[in-house]
């Protein structure tokens, strides 16, 4: 989101080794527009993703966290490369795998880790949990759980964005299995008639819960679903951070110049089970460890270092920092106090509650 | 005679369900994944993709899909996994599958039987909902949800020979309850209730996993010498209200046990039906035990008090017979 000038440094020095190759890449041009440091920011944000969610694994194996939890492990680059482009006057439209988008659109991990434990201090004050983080002063609406039916949300707010002429860009993220269902197809037909400025980022992990992709989807290539709507559409590499963040950031501009929607299908994959209670039995374990063998976030550590952004002990201590805060956020969340009973009344559930009672206060 | 659980009873009457080569199930993850409550689990291998169909999250196209075959001739079997989800095929269930025996003169009917669970356990407002009473509200559809593994096989039978759209109503929290189920052929028919104990100071009318709640709370009342009655309806449409009648004639004091929220839901058709039928025995008002009326909240603090406890029911009970 910000553009930082990293030190010159640091700039000239990566810009000789990869002057030396002679080519423009996504990460030559990141370099030299971004600047080093926001390289190295980047790869934070990505650490403090999988740090926050290898904590929240930890917590709910201790039943701090019920529900379910759907891990975004594995595919960071793809929601950190993509929310990078957005501005703050921009919007960010999820569905239940929602961590990854929340800390990369900038939301503190502390109410995160409290709503994830039901606490008052939540960012949703405990009542959504981790299928419904949202921060409305960041225009991240929120995470939804029932599959596909966000994206005509994320029309909805595109269209006010046009109408009141705010410049502002929704990117909405969703998955291949999202596809298949009606909404999609309305929410691509009323952005593409409407030109509205939306980014449908679907995130192509190849399983729909633990059904495969061909055999769930007739067009396994999403990105061809947006033809039938003469809307632009393309089809990225979802772990190569700068590789996302170049060609959204095309999208973004694409749909803030008021030409109308984008489809990005970045293809990625989850290391994880679906949910916590996924037994796996739809995947090799060998697929898995192929996918892991090339992790986005370890691939992207290695180019900093390689390409002498970043000596390896400078993002180690970035590591150590990261192990620091998610644990302050667990200390944060078992101190904080839960959500009080007025959630249970007509205060609780109306914004304008009325004088005829809905809830039946002497309910046995 | 065999004790099984409910996923088992279940499995056991979806296995001789698939006998018949009409039958086919089509639902999201019931075949790769393995099932999300197990109770496909091993379907697919045993009885290929072509039977066993792993649909796309499309619950509109599911319902829709199913009820086209069913008017054909097939005889399909229709998940959805979390009864939340079935409100993106409202339409084909309430104006297509209800609808389509009356509306064309009864020249053909819709087969189709749709299973589904009711459920929670902190997953917060959409995913802990219960629809029972919007199902049952709608003439065209039968409704049920049994309690026990015996019922669970012998009223999926009973639902897969009825030549209308059935909806089999299950619930995430009692696939592993445990009862005796008897072997082979075993048919429990559509709209009977059934006394599920014996008693003479109240009577619960119930249905579903609150007949389970209904009788620990009978077996704590009883050890202060009140002795209730519970009565499990299993059927929602028709709804059969002859036994639950029958018992409230004897004890006169009726409380109504159901895991949906209150206005409108399933407890306001049943306690009206004691009223307007049972007046004349009433020794007092009739209490119903419900969700609280918010959306379900995720924080477990919060769930525990929208949910129907054994605890509720007890309080409700002696609120009626006036024993507090
Ligand atoms: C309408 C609806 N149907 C079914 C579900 C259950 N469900 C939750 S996530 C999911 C799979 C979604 O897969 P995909 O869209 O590929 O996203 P991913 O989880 O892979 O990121 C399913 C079937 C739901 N939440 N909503
Ligand atoms: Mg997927």
């Amino acid at each position: 989101m910000q553009k930082q000038r990293g030190s010159t440094k640091a700039v000239t020095s990566a810009t000789q080794s990869v002057r030396s190759s002679m080519t423009s890449t996504p990460f030559t041009r990141a370099l030299e527009h971004l600047g080093a440091d926001q390289l190295v920011e980047y790869y934070r944000q990505m650490m403090l993703i999988r740090r926050f969610e290898e904590k929240c694994q930890e917590m709910y194996t201790r039943s701090k966290i019920g529900g379910f939890l759907h891990l975004y492990v594995g595919e960071e680059a793809t929601g950190v490369g993509a929310i990078s482009n957005l501005q703050p006057q921009d919007h960010v439209f999820t569905h239940y795998r929602d961590h990854g988008h929340a800390i990369a659109r900038g939301l503190d991990i502390n109410p995160l880790m409290a709503e994830l434990f039901g606490k008052d201090t939540g960012c949703s004050r405990g009542m959504g949990g981790s299928m419904h983080f949202a921060d409305v002063t960041k225009n991240f609406w929120g995470g939804y759980a029932i599959v596909g039916s966000h994206l005509l949300l994320a029309d909805g707010v595109a269209l006010q964005c046009k109408m009141q002429k705010t410049n502002g860009v929704v990117m909405v993220f969703f998955g291949d299995g999202a596809t298949n269902g009606g909404e999609f197809y309305e929410a691509l037909n009323f952005a593409q008639l409407w030109k509205l400025p939306v980014v449908f980022v679907c995130e192509n992990n190849l399983f729909a819960m633990g059904t495969p992709l061909e055999v769930h989807s007739s067009v396994t290539e999403i990105y061809r679903k947006a033809n039938a709507f003469d809307m632009k559409s393309m089809r990225i590499d979802g772990n190569d951070l700068l590789g996302v963040r170049e060609q959204v950031g095309e999208a973004v501009e694409h749909a803030r110049s008021g030409k109308g929607p984008v489809l990005v299908e970045a293809m990625t994959y989850r290391f994880r089970g679906h949910s916590a209670q996924d037994t796996q039995k739809y995947r090799s374990k060998e697929d898995v460890e192929k996918h892991r063998s090339a992790d986005p976030l370890e691939a992207y550590r290695k180019l900093l270092i390689d390409e002498e952004i970043c000596p390896a002990s400078r993002l180690d201590a970035i590591d150590v920092q990261i192990d620091v805060e998610v644990d302050a956020s667990v200390e944060f969340a078992d101190n904080s106090p839960v959500p009080g009973n007025e959630w249970l009344t007509d205060a609780g559930i109306y914004a304008a509650p009325l004088e005829t009672l809905t809830v039946d206060p002497t309910l046995v | 005679m065999a004790i099984l659980t409910v996923r088992e009873a279940l499995q056991q009457a979806l296995h001789e369900a698939m006998q018949d080569e009409r039958v086919f199930i089509i639902g999201e993850d019931i075949g790769h994944y393995g099932s999300t409550y197990g109770v496909t689990a091993g379907f697919l291998e045993k009885y290929g993709p072509e039977r066993i169909r792993d649909a796309p999250i499309a619950e509109a196209g599911i319902l829709g899909l199913a009820t086209g075959a069913a008017m054909a001739g097939m005889r399909p079997i229709a998940e959805i996994m979390s009864v939340n989800f079935s409100l993106l095929a409202f339409d084909i269930i309430i104006n297509h599958a209800a609808k389509i025996y009356s509306m064309f003169g009864g020249k053909f009917s819709v087969p189709l039987v749709m299973r589904t669970t009711n459920g929670w356990t902190q997953l917060s407002a959409t995913h802990s909902q219960s629809f029972d009473a919007m199902f049952a509200y709608i003439p065209g559809l039968k409704v049920v949800a049994p309690a026990t593994p015996a019922d669970m096989k012998g009223m999926f039978r009973a639902a897969m020979a009825d030549p209308d759209p059935v909806i089999f109503i299950e619930h995430t929290l009692m696939y592993g309850v445990k009862g005796e189920v008897p072997d082979g052929d075993y048919i429990v028919p559509i709209g009977k209730s059934v006394l599920a104990r014996e008693g003479r100071h109240l009577t619960v009318v119930t249905y579903s996993r609150m007949v389970h709640l209904s009788l620990q709370a009978a077996e704590l009342l009883a050890q202060e010498g009140i002795e209730v009655e519970v009565v499990d309806l299993r059927t929602l449409r028709p709804l059969d209200m002859s036994v639950a009648l029958e018992s409230f004639k004897k004890t006169n004091h009726a409380v109504v046990v159901t895991e949906d929220w209150q206005s409108y839901g399933t407890s306001a058709e049943i306690a009206t039906r004691l009223y307007e039928a049972g007046f004349d025995y009433l020794d007092a008002p009739i209490q119903r035990v419900n969700f609280r009326e918010v959306p379900m909240p995720y924080a477990k603090n919060l769930e525990q008090q929208v949910v129907v406890t054994t605890e509720r029911i007890v309080a409700a009970i002696k609120k009626v017979l006036n024993r507090s």
